[in-house]
């Protein structure tokens, strides 16, 4: 369903991706590790057409999403869900019209259909009653949850989640994982989490990828992962401060 | 030479070299961006309710600042005119003057220098917030066009009342040089206004109302594309608005004159 081909992306002198390659089967969660600025984020940003990479081809249903017309792109995106780090809500609207934003603005449904699909994501992420508050009124976590029910509102295929657990209530953030998993068990969304926190993804992973120094360096199941012989994946899932990785 | 370095020319030719190319890369994008506004004004309509609200946000809200800046230029103008001039017994001039340099001139030009600091850097930074907290960037996941959401209902709006606020300025300023005229120059207010409407063309109207028009679209646009191109955080958005109040200005001047000369002759 989403596959990388040698994909390379340098931001001004610094290598961000070299030459990466793996693919993600439809229905399946995908998780990528690694330390900040590793280009982790920038992999979900290929996948969702904002940036093209400098070599290489990102494939989201074998359309070449770096080389697709803004029609094409628009049409692909419609069907992908993002959780943005920040929950990046428009703040002069309220909890509930950031989330019936997509519905409203492509006219899918009265305001009473509308409104009926709202409660039900808000009531899914237990923000039935903040519906009425504007984002600055809500916590990081309960913006980033607010962020969760608009990518999910539409009913993507493809929901990309960056870090969708930090910043979250041990709690909040168990209630994500399994969302995640819900949604792959019920509607086989496919899903890729992009996160630091390494027990989130043993729960909700198929596969773990881990990126060092722009190179794909590990891929495979949760055990594969935690079985890995590499010293720069045992140090790195292992928090360890001494080890192969610099800085 | 004994100075001579050649990496520090080299550096200075490799930094206007990158300024050059930016400046051109940000006028393509700028006159793209235009482009695509007005594609997207056939969702106006759709999009009243925006348009309204950016209606008194850059236009209702700046009333007060355009009323003191406004009168007082008047009156200063006035001032200054008239006591040049009382000297050659040619006070009565100044009705004429007023009318003339208001509707021509001073009308677009005062009220764009205000919109551009009152409502350009606004548009700038909540854009370049916008941006650089990746709420543009979840609009286009949503499929939804930053253009005709964002940018299309600040350019509409602004095409709609800078030119009302520019006659509005034109009134007050007006009324700014009776209120001079009167107590400094000795002009009956009737005598005034006679005069001011005896000197009112229609020419100087509508080329005040086509500045204020292209002021307005070069304000608006300049300002949305600063905010769109904005990254690196809070100091990039800094960066964004300064850009924008200070090209808007320049660009209200360049393109002021240019529009004068053309339609009332003078050097190109």
């Amino acid at each position: 369903m989403i596959e990388f081909k040698g994909v390379s992306k340098k931001f001004d002198e610094k290598v961000v991706l070299d030459d990466v390659s793996f693919s993600i089967r439809k229905g399946e969660t995908f998780v990528i590790i690694g330390l900040s600025g590793a280009g982790k984020t920038t992999i979900l940003r290929h996948i969702a057409g904002f940036i093209n990479p400098d070599r290489g081809d990102v494939l989201v249903d074998n359309i070449r999403m770096n080389r697709a017309k803004s029609g094409t792109r628009k049409k692909l995106r419609s069907r992908m869900g993002f959780l943005f780090q920040s929950g990046a809500l428009i703040n002069w609207l309220t909890v509930r019209e950031n989330v019936a934003l997509p519905l409203v603005e492509h006219k899918l449904g009265t305001m009473d259909e509308i409104n009926r699909i709202v409660d039900e994501k808000l009531k899914l992420l237990q923000l039935s009653d903040a519906g009425d508050k504007m984002p600055s009124e809500i916590s990081g976590g309960m913006k980033k949850r607010v962020g969760l029910a608009r990518a999910i509102v539409l009913n993507p295929d493809i929901i990309l989640y960056d870090e969708p657990t930090s910043g979250l209530d041990p709690v909040m953030s168990a209630r994500i994982n399994e969302l995640i998993i819900k949604m792959q068990e019920k509607l086989q969304v496919t899903s890729v989490v992009v996160t630091h926190d390494m027990p989130s993804a043993y729960h909700i992973a198929d596969t773990i990828a881990m990126l060092y120094n722009g190179k794909l360096v590990e891929c495979g199941t949760p055990d594969q992962i935690r079985d890995s012989t590499d010293p720069v994946v045992q140090q790195f899932i292992k928090g360890q401060i001494t080890g192969p990785i610099e800085g | 030479m004994k100075n001579y370095e050649p990496e520090k020319i080299y550096k200075l030719l490799s930094d206007a070299g990158a300024r050059i190319l930016y400046i051109l890369d940000f006028t393509g994008f700028t006159l793209i961006l235009i482009f695509k506004t007005f594609f997207a004004m056939r969702f106006a309509f759709a999009k009243r309710r925006e348009i309204l609200k950016h209606m008194y946000i850059s236009g209702v809200k700046s009333i007060p600042v355009c009323s003191v800046v406004a009168l007082f230029g008047g009156m200063v103008f006035a001032l200054q005119a008239g006591l040049e001039i009382i000297s050659y017994g040619q006070q009565e001039m100044v009705p004429t003057m007023m009318i003339n340099i208001m509707d021509k001139e001073l009308g677009s030009f005062l009220t764009a220098i205000i919109i551009t600091a009152f409502s350009g850097a606004a548009m700038a930074a909540e854009l370049g917030t916008m941006k650089v907290s990746e709420e543009i960037d979840a609009l286009e996941m949503m499929a939804i066009d930053p253009v005709a959401y964002l940018v299309m209902p600040r350019v509409v709006s602004m095409l709609i009342m800078l030119p009302t606020l520019s006659i509005f300025t034109v009134v007050l300023g007006v009324a700014g040089g009776a209120i001079v005229s009167y107590f400094q120059l000795g002009i009956t207010t009737e005598t005034y206004y006679y005069r001011v409407l005896r000197s009112i063309w229609l020419k100087d109207v509508y080329v005040g109302l086509l500045k204020s028009f292209v002021f307005a679209l070069i304000i608006s646009s300049i300002s949305c594309a600063n905010g769109l191109k904005a990254e690196g955080g809070a100091l990039g958005v800094g960066q964004a608005t300064r850009v924008s109040v200070v090209s808007s200005y320049l660009l209200v001047l360049i393109i002021g004159y240019f529009i004068t000369a053309l339609f009332f002759g003078g050097f190109i």
